[in-house]
């Protein structure tokens, strides 16, 4: 039987130590009127059966298309040390670290993931992780309404609207009320915004680059959050954080975002990586495991998860959140992803990025009917309004080997000629150019 | 001590190796005005590939695993992970897949081979706990409690009812507590009676109209099958609240019993304990909900569906739907490991994991009650519950016996958990360890029971053989050093 190394006899000298005549004793706490048989499942196969079966269904998934498909989740490159080192064994087959002694190496990973985070996003302190983009926001959220003592949350609809959903859902047995505000050709309304916030409001959530693309710098409008005691929750594109302005500088209370662009696979939907960071001042209220520094009897530096009165493990029903598991290994995989690129490389991968999408523009815009939205800045995701119906373009382009973009009409009403596109640094001149082509001929 | 990858950093020094642009691509300014863009560099290191590839092969070797040590934690199931299972989740068509896909008109054709993996395994967990349908989507065992929460409360609601409690043992996991109190209930406790079950009378005084659901772990934390739970499931649903199962310690039931045909409602399971998917140090894990019947309509926006034609799809119009609990369609990739793993172990082989499982903690637990008080003195399922009160009494805790195991290449028990009792120290082998490995265990176990009678003062100096010594906690928590 696989993976089972007892045999016969260790059995029959387990049961004698045991005193009991066999297994079926060992279970007879449960009630006769319930013990099954077995389950009606099919019979065991061999591992070259299994690894067959799943390679034929893994080819039943498309794998060739050239992707323009983002919305938040990108087709970034992976380098190989990213998936070679974070695949060793000693970090995959590690529970979470509760000996510390026994796991400094998860232990110092976290302490750098964290720092690294920060670095990103200029906050000054994050968590060892959450479960995605979208739950992070949530707890982004409940931790405004913890820090504040209020119940409203002002909510951009740059913001994903999945991520949005995500927010309603949770919320819906509380006593949290939403007011959202739209945006305007693509952009956040901040007049609106700051008119809304008044003293009643826990949080405002907005997103940069917002779910158009559209780039901003929202520290205006996070000084009048606070001037109202509002705090200012913002979500990020880690990737995008090369060029632009961190959150930190514009003075952000709670970044939160979707790790899945540093160095994880897009393995459709999961599993992915929520960060989170905030400000030491209300490091108390955050979520989730948090690994600090310290040292041992003789004096050597080490890492231990720390503050844990705040967790369910201690607190039980009055905990700042109820997570245990998190995405460990996803945040590895991003610690790994940005220590490869480095200083030099994560300005470079923004900036090429950003030109490639720049290029995207200046050869999907030259088609005719086709109008490149340029109300605002964007990074590396934009806004094309197609002469047409976006959900059938693309539906035509997917049969030309193209996931040419999301239309943005599954989410925003009057929004159905609307194709939002992003573009990485795995998309050639030539994809691009091929894109452009089959665009133009499918309209 | 190893320096931190910051401090490694060179000026200069690069590993990366990022796709040139084109000159027709690079020509191009980009129409960000100067305002947006940062001021400084992210401060990240300068480091070249061997670097990276040293620090971290490195710091891998300063950790306790299940494939370098054996790894005992009560209520975590670390059994071995089938190494096929990561080949197949690294598999191409999967592991590129765009979640957005399906959402594209046509997109649903490109993805069919991800949607019957979805599928299939909704309809294995169910055979398995008994249940009418499941949503993979919850992302952790709590992120399922918390969802299988929501879902009681749409039940609830929609039936008229008004609920305000659940009932949980206090026996239970902290997650239960946390995520009850998170959807919005009250809690209330119930003690653990002198066998170790719940305390019955106490429960039956505690259940009221008011209560929405009991929550339970069965086996509970203690390692103990909860033998009145056909009375519990019988009186909950009297009063119309619901039972949930907390499937953490469902190893030790694969293929013997059902919580479906034990009365339980809505059940979650662990993928990353009893379907073998890694740990990662502490995530990603699965936590998929299964319910019966009557709460299908409540489920999580999107269920997968099978159509007439045998093709797959997701649906989303679902009007009492609790709404989206996560982005897509949970940890699509520990979902896919734990398929492989269904497929691989069949009907027999789930049978012979709860067999062996069980098997293997009554032996350990049976070789070590001479030296070791047992929590309570009867059979126990997938895992035994052990007080170090007899070495406490010597000043030797349970921290000092997880420490001298560390000492000795075996990575500790949990200690401390469950919390009702004093000194725990809570054993599960499962069901991948040999004798010869839980005889190792064992008789490191006595040599320390020997040494805390002989010479306790010796235990505060352990581990002295790990890359740091007993680490200062107060510290850690006094300064706040958090990031470098």
């Amino acid at each position: 039987m696989p993976y089972i190394p007892t045999t016969d006899r260790d059995r029959a000298a387990m049961l004698k130590a045991i005193g009991v005549p066999d297994v079926d004793a060992l279970f007879a706490d449960i009630p006769a009127s319930v013990r099954i048989p077995g389950l009606k499942l099919p019979a065991g196969r061999s591992e070259s059966d299994v690894v067959e079966h799943m390679r034929r269904l893994a080819h039943r998934n498309s794998h060739t298309l050239v992707s323009f498909l983002g919305g938040g989740y990108y087709d970034h490159f992976i380098p190989a040390c990213v998936d070679e080192l974070s695949s060793r064994s000693e970090f995959t087959t590690a529970y979470t670290p509760y000996q510390p002694e026994a796991s400094q190496g998860t232990l110092q990973a976290i302490f750098e993931y964290q720092s690294a985070i920060c670095r990103i996003t200029g906050m000054e302190v994050a968590n060892a992780s959450l479960y995605d983009g979208g739950t992070a926001l949530y707890e982004a959220a409940m931790m405004a309404i913890r820090l504040t003592g209020r119940r409203k949350i002002l909510l951009d609809s740059g913001v994903n609207p999945i991520y949005r959903n995500i927010l309603v859902s949770y919320t819906g047995n509380l006593a949290v009320d939403f007011e959202e505000i739209p945006v305007v050709h693509g952009q956040s309304d901040r007049d609106r915004i700051t008119a809304a916030i008044n003293d009643k409001t826990a949080a405002v959530i907005l997103q940069n680059p917002n779910f158009f693309g559209a780039v901003d710098d929202f520290t205006d409008v996070i000084e009048t959050a606070h001037s109202k005691g509002c705090m200012a929750v913002m979500s990020v594109y880690p990737v995008s954080l090369g060029l632009l302005k961190t959150p930190g500088v514009m003075g952000a209370d709670i970044v939160t975002g979707e790790g899945q662009s540093l160095g994880l696979p897009l393995s459709f939907g999961g599993p992915y990586l929520g960060f989170m960071a905030s400000r030491m001042q209300h490091v108390r209220k955050m979520p989730g495991r948090i690994a600090g520094e310290t040292i041992d009897g003789a004096g050597r530096r080490g890492f231990v998860l720390t503050l844990q009165a705040r967790e369910q493990h201690i607190r039980r029903e009055k905990a700042m959140s109820n997570i245990c598991s998190n995405e460990a290994l996803c945040a590895l995989r991003a610690l790994i992803y940005l220590s490869w690129l480095g200083r030099h490389g994560f300005k470079e991968l923004a900036r090429t990025c950003a030109q490639k999408a720049e290029y995207a523009k200046t050869r999907l815009g030259a088609i005719p009917g086709v109008e490149v939205k340029k109300s605002a800045p964007t990074f590396n995701e934009f806004t094309l309004a197609l002469p047409c119906e976006a959900s059938g373009l693309v539906s035509r382009l997917i049969d030309r080997g193209f996931a040419a973009g999301f239309p943005l009409g599954r989410y925003y009403k009057g929004m159905d000629n609307y194709l939002l596109v992003a573009v990485t640094e795995k998309r050639t001149r030539e994809d691009i150019g091929r894109l452009a082509e089959a665009l133009e001929a499918a309209l | 001590m190893s320096a931190l990858i910051y401090e490694k950093s060179s000026p200069g020094r690069r590993a990366d190796n990022l796709p040139r642009l084109t000159p027709a691509e690079a020509g191009l300014k980009l129409r960000i005005p100067p305002k947006y863009f940062r001021d400084e560099d992210a401060d990240l290191p300068e480091l070249s590939e061997l670097d990276v590839v040293r620090h971290f092969t490195n710091l891998s070797r300063k950790n306790f695993s299940v494939d370098a040590n054996m790894y005992p934690l009560g209520s975590c199931t670390m059994k071995y992970n089938p190494k096929v299972c990561e080949r197949i989740a690294a598999l191409d068509g999967f592991s590129s897949l765009h979640p957005l896909l399906p959402q594209l008109r046509g997109g649903g054709m490109l993805t069919q081979g991800a949607l019957e993996v979805l599928y299939e395994t909704e309809r294995w967990l169910s055979e398995i706990v008994g249940m009418d349908a499941f949503s993979l989507q919850p992302m952790a065992g709590s992120h399922g409690e918390l969802t299988g929460m929501m879902l009681v409360a749409a039940y609830h609601k929609d039936k008229g009812n008004r609920k305000t409690k659940v009932i949980i043992p206090d026996s239970a996991h902290g997650t239960n507590p946390s995520s009850a109190a998170i959807a919005g209930y009250t809690v209330v406790s119930i003690p653990t009676g002198p066998d170790g079950g719940i305390d019955l009378a106490r429960y039956e005084a505690a259940l009221d109209d008011e209560v929405a659901a009991v929550m339970l772990t069965c086996p509970s934390t203690l390692g103990l099958f909860e033998r009145d739970i056909l009375k519990i499931a019988d009186l909950a649903h009297k009063r119309d609240a619901l039972l949930y199962y907390d499937g953490a310690n469902l190893n030790a039931l694969l293929g013997r019993c059902r919580p479906g045909d034990l009365g339980f409602d809505v059940v979650h399971v662990n993928l990353h304990k009893t379907f073998s998917t890694p740990h990662g140090g502490g995530g990603p894990g699965a936590g998929p909900v299964g319910v019966k019947a009557r709460l299908i309509p409540y489920l999580p926006t999107s269920i997968v569906v099978k159509r007439t034609d045998g093709t797959f799809a997701l649906e989303y119009e679902r009007p009492k739907s609790i709404g989206y609990i996560a982005s897509f369609y949970g940890n699509f990739g520990i979902i896919l490991r734990a398929y492989a793993y269904m497929l691989l172990l069949g009907a027999e082989g789930m049978r012979r994991v709860s067999e062996n499982a069980v098997l293997n903690a009554n032996y350990m637990q049976a070789r070590l009650k001479t030296r070791y008080e047992p929590a309570f003195n009867r059979l126990c399922m997938h895992e035994c519950v052990f007080s170090a009160s007899r070495q406490a009494a010597r000043g030797v805790h349970a921290i000092d016996v997880a420490k001298a195991l560390v000492e000795r290449g075996l990575h500790p028990p949990t200690v401390y958990f469950p919390l009702v009792v004093k000194e725990a120290l809570m054993i599960e082998p499962t069901e991948t360890e040999s004798r010869e490995q839980m005889d190792e265990f064992i008789d490191a176990m006595l040599d320390i029971a020997d040494l805390a009678e002989q010479d306790p003062a010796q235990f505060p100096a352990m581990p002295r053989n790990t890359p740091v010594g007993r680490l200062d906690e107060v510290k850690a928590a006094r300064d706040m050093h958090f990031k470098a």
